[in-house]
């Protein structure tokens, strides 16, 4: 499979790094490698999800606990997600740790992606949710730390961008 | 049967629990009993009180959670039920007050007011224990027996369409959220 292990391992041990120990996903092909990690990990709790906007509660519900929590999942989970966010996440000033598959962007082959590619960077910008992207392998250790600690510090959400520079090998 | 008098019924029991309410109705009624820092009132996102529920349970292993949710947000989400089910946390208790009713915005009927069936939804949902009830005296029995079995369990409660005269409190939900969870922290770190 084109999905890269080696970056979604790279990513993996970064959630680990910032002391995540919950993940909620929704699978998909760029996301594979994660979610397989995170289920092999007996340290992880993983929640496969039947839908994106759960993670929001689920995440908030581990942010009362004190567990620190990730999110996985694609562009179009995030659309999916937006009412929790706003009248959740942002409501009760709760952090979220957002990895969003960046599909329907540059070089999408996948025609049914497209039109989600390209409302995800005006919705986030829309939002207010500090986004950055995930896209090259020398800054994914640290920009999945400081995604983490400003969405904690700020408590609210930040979204960090999977880019196919990084999840896919052509 | 009442949704006030369902919660009176229970009250003290949810001293050493930790509570997540639905928006509406069921926040200011459990408000009116008396607020306690381990309730914590969803005042929006309607179908995610149940994930949040989920999310303490699995985390909190040692905390009995009970999430009072409603028809109306339980539609919204009912893909929450298979989630839940899939990890079947013995520790939640979720109890659905279902008046078939949209009530806090006027009163418009639910699908559970035209046959749709909440306890049916959730049995084939894969949640373990599941039963509906329809007077106080089996609301409190049926709470009581989820809080002694230690499964994860799916309580209807068949409630009358009426509520509090007013919805909000002088509880802020920041002010909620923050000592919700400071009050969580100190459970731990006794």
């Amino acid at each position: 499979m084109p999905v890269s292990a080696t970056n979604s391992k790279l990513i993996y041990d970064a959630l680990k790094e910032c002391d995540i120990r919950l993940v909620s996903a929704l699978p998909e092909t760029w996301l594979v490698h994660l979610i397989r990690s995170a289920d092999e990990d007996p340290d992880m709790i993983l929640v496969r999800l039947a839908k994106e906007e759960e993670g929001v509660g689920i995440s908030a519900g581990a942010h009362f606990a004190g567990v620190k929590s990730a999110m996985l999942m694609q562009n179009h989970g995030f659309l999916a997600s937006i009412n929790g966010i706003v009248s959740f996440a942002h409501l009760y000033k709760i952090p979220l740790l957002m990895l969003i598959s960046y599909r329907g962007s540059l070089g999408e082959r996948d025609p049914w992606q497209t039109q989600g590619g390209n409302v995800t960077e005006p919705l986030l910008r829309a939002l207010r949710i500090p986004y950055f992207s995930l896209d090259a392998v020398d800054t994914v250790r640290k920009r999945v730390r400081q995604a983490q600690t400003l969405a904690e510090s700020s408590l609210q959400p930040v979204a960090l961008l999977l880019t196919r520079d990084l999840m896919w090998e052509e | 049967m009442l949704r006030l008098d369902c919660l009176r019924s229970v009250y003290s029991e949810l001293e050493n629990c930790l509570v997540v309410t639905i928006m509406g109705a069921v926040a200011a009624e459990l408000q009116s009993l008396g607020h306690r820092p381990n309730f914590f009132y969803l005042q929006h996102a309607m179908g995610l009180a149940s994930s949040t529920g989920l999310g303490l349970a699995l985390c909190l292993p040692e905390q009995t959670v009970i999430v009072f949710d409603g028809d109306g947000s339980l539609l919204m989400n009912l893909g929450s039920l298979s989630t839940m089910a899939r990890y079947r946390p013995r520790n939640l208790i979720h109890i659905v007050f279902d008046n078939e009713s949209l009530l806090s915005v006027g009163g418009f009927p639910t699908a559970t007011g035209t046959g749709t069936d909440l306890e049916g939804i959730s049995r084939a949902s894969g949640i373990p224990r599941v039963s509906t009830v329809r007077s106080v005296e089996s609301f409190k029995a049926a709470v009581s027996d989820a809080m002694q079995g230690r499964e994860l369990t799916t309580i209807v409660a068949k409630v009358e369409a009426r509520g509090p005269a007013a919805y909000v409190t002088d509880l802020t939900l920041l002010e909620n959220r923050f000592q919700f969870r400071r009050h969580i922290q100190s459970l731990k770190a006794r």
